[in-house]
């Protein structure tokens, strides 16, 4: 990890919840510009509602998301809009809008947020939608694409207004593992071209280690996180089982015994 | 083929053979595993419990959830259970069964709330929800005061759309229906006014019951359950989709490219389809009073004419605004706050559509009592 260490999402003390249930507290971590960071952790233990704080669809109970040097939730709304201008999404299902076609899903924030010509816009479109291999489906609707190619297309959204910071949501899952592959690729290529800061959530091994270069684990059991670092390390060193039987897809067959707390791993 | 025996042998050293022989299969009736309750309890004190399944010819699920409630009675009474005699497929699902002990608290609570904590519930659900309806009010005003200073966006083409939904495309139906009204209106005056031999009195009764009221009703209640239920579900699923989640990470607020469309068009086409369904309820009086009065079209057309004052079309034109505006709220607003899974859009259109109903009746009675007041 030669790159620069120049912090561009920190979070700070965050507690998520619903109502009075408490899903998460005390998550702190920092993901640096130009990382690809993995949010990974057993189904249902909160990944996705995590990553809706950090694109600023859900407020923390308590603590703090800052971007750079702003903390979003205390931004006035403007600044807040500004900022989520700067971050692309990909969901879960692609998330496309349906009611447009390819092109209109990739030119919407296009023809929102710059001056550029119809003609200028539908070029970048099929640009955007070229380089995630969807050159040529421009004026398909998202229903009549299947479920890979949507999420491509997604990408291609969030591409779209060049952002600093790409968030994924659970990218591979439901995909054959070529194609999952191939997206994982796409995802390592838009780092190294464009320099993007890259959010993982997922659990995938096989992208996990494939792609990431730092992570945090966070565990439904504990309510918090357990583990953070280069995922291939905490393979390596981590010795919480909870992390152990999660990054051998259950073969370290290490399991936490009632009343007892393994002391988490934290690695710089 | 046999049907599932169960055959218990106690004998005098504490052990409890379980014979089981034929065919233990769901389809048949299976024996009842109470029948060891009564052993166990009765008799020698037993200690340990062995199978002989030697004579079982076929086993599905039936066998084992027989077994799971007889290991269960056992260790309840601290009886040692010998799983040997069992086939070895039933003992690798038994043992699949019991690895993984229940989740603490993942059992769902069987008793029933006290009936005054339902009460409760249900009031702070009402508070909730009220609540909820007026912030959207609020919003969606907040939402067109960004309309006019030149903020909000969406696109021209959606509003084209949805303006060609609500308005031509509702065109057969309004015209079928406010027909019929019409027709209905002037058959049940005419029986009483053909009483005094004052047939032509029809043409007041019509006009003034369709131009006032009935026309911006009845359209009402049509656009509730076609256009407003459509808004209900498409919002909804787009909720369902994330597509909602998508566009607020853009930066486009869903209220303006959303709701502000769907609120103008409607508001906007409401009123006219209310002349519309106006003048195809005069139509419907027309033939009756034709065909079945022996009233001339002429003489029909002079009467409505006389008796329908441009005081009555306004009322009605403002009613189908309001009427409107209310449907196409009610629609968005149940898409909006719709949960993420396929029965919370139809709980999500079937609530918009009767959210749409009531508030049009409420709004009828409120705007009556208004214009009685007024003296209009």
């Amino acid at each position: 990890m030669t790159m620069g260490r120049e912090p561009h999402i920190i979070v700070r003390d965050l507690t998520m919840a619903y109502g009075s249930y408490v899903l998460q507290r005390d998550l702190s971590f920092t993901v640096n510009r130009g990382d690809i960071f993995i949010i990974m952790g057993g189904s249902g233990c909160g990944k996705s509602t995590l990553l809706r704080h950090l694109i600023g669809l859900k407020a923390p109970a308590r603590g703090s998301v800052l971007y750079g040097n702003v903390n979003f939730w205390e931004a006035e709304p403007e600044e807040r809009d500004r900022m989520m201008r700067r971050f692309g999404v990909m969901y879960q299902s692609g998330a496309l809008w349906s009611s447009l076609t390819l092109a209109e899903n990739v030119a919407l924030s296009l023809e929102l947020y710059t001056a550029l010509k119809p003609a200028q816009i539908r070029e970048i479109a099929s640009l955007k939608l070229a380089m995630v291999g969807l050159a040529g489906f421009e004026d398909y609707y998202p229903s009549e694409i299947s479920g890979g190619m949507k999420k491509r297309a997604g990408i291609a959204r969030a591409m779209a207004l060049d952002p600093e910071i790409l968030f994924f949501d659970e990218p591979s899952a439901g995909l054959d593992p070529v194609s999952a592959r191939l997206l994982d690729d796409l995802i390592l290529e838009l780092k190294e071209s464009l320099g993007t800061t890259v959010v993982v959530v997922t659990h995938e091994l096989a992208s996990i280690f494939a792609i990431g270069n730092n992570s945090v684990f966070i565990d439904p059991a504990e309510k918090t996180m357990i583990a953070t670092g280069h995922p291939q390390r905490l393979l390596e060193e981590c010795g919480h089982p909870t992390v152990r039987n999660f990054l051998t897809r259950g073969e370290a067959k290490a399991e936490v015994k009632p009343g007892e707390k393994p002391a988490p791993c934290f690695l710089a | 083929m046999a049907g599932p025996e169960l055959h218990l042998e106690k004998n005098t050293e504490g052990r409890l053979r379980i014979v089981l022989t034929g065919e233990w299969r769901l389809t048949n009736s299976l024996p009842p595993p109470q029948a060891l309750e009564g052993v166990l309890s009765g008799g020698p004190d037993v200690t340990l419990a062995e199978f002989d399944a030697g004579g079982v010819t076929g086993w599905d699920s039936g066998l084992l959830t027989f077994l799971l409630a007889v290991i269960d009675t056992c260790t309840l009474k601290g009886v040692t259970v010998n799983r040997e005699g069992l086939p070895p497929g039933v003992n690798r699902l038994l043992a699949l069964a019991t690895a993984v002990p229940e989740r603490q608290g993942a059992r769902r609570g069987g008793a029933r709330a006290a009936f005054l904590e339902r009460v409760g519930s249900a009031v702070i659900d009402l508070w909730r929800s009220l609540c909820d309806m007026v912030a959207f009010i609020g919003e969606t005003f907040t939402s067109l005061v960004r309309l006019f200073t030149g903020r909000a966006r969406f696109r021209g083409s959606d509003m084209l759309l949805i303006l060609r939904e609500c308005s031509s495309d509702a065109l057969p139906i309004v015209s079928l229906i406010s027909l019929l009204v019409g027709l209905i209106l002037a058959f049940v005056g005419a029986i009483q006014l053909k009483l005094f031999g004052a047939q032509i009195f029809v043409a007041d009764l019509v006009g003034i019951g369709m131009v006032r009221a009935m026309g911006a009703i009845m359209t009402g209640i049509i656009i509730a359950g076609r256009t407003g239920a459509a808004f209900a579900a498409s919002i909804g699923t787009m909720q369902v989709n994330e597509e909602i989640d998508a566009l607020q990470t853009t930066g486009v607020s869903p209220m303006d490219f959303l709701v502000l469309p769907r609120v103008l068009a409607l508001s906007l086409m409401m009123p006219l389809l209310t002349v519309y369904a106006d003048l195809m309820g005069i139509l419907g009086g027309m033939v009756v009073g034709v065909f079945g009065l022996d009233l001339s079209a002429m003489e029909y057309y002079q009467e409505t004419k006389k008796a329908v004052g441009l005081t009555n079309v306004w009322i009605g034109l403002f009613s189908g605004f309001v009427y409107g505006v209310l449907v196409a709220m009610a629609g968005c607003m149940r898409g909006m706050r719709c949960g993420r899974s396929a029965s919370a859009v139809g709980d999500a259109t079937t609530s918009a559509v009767v959210t749409s109903i009531v508030s049009i009746v409420v709004a009828t009675a409120v705007i009556t009592v208004l214009c009685n007041v007024l003296g209009i």
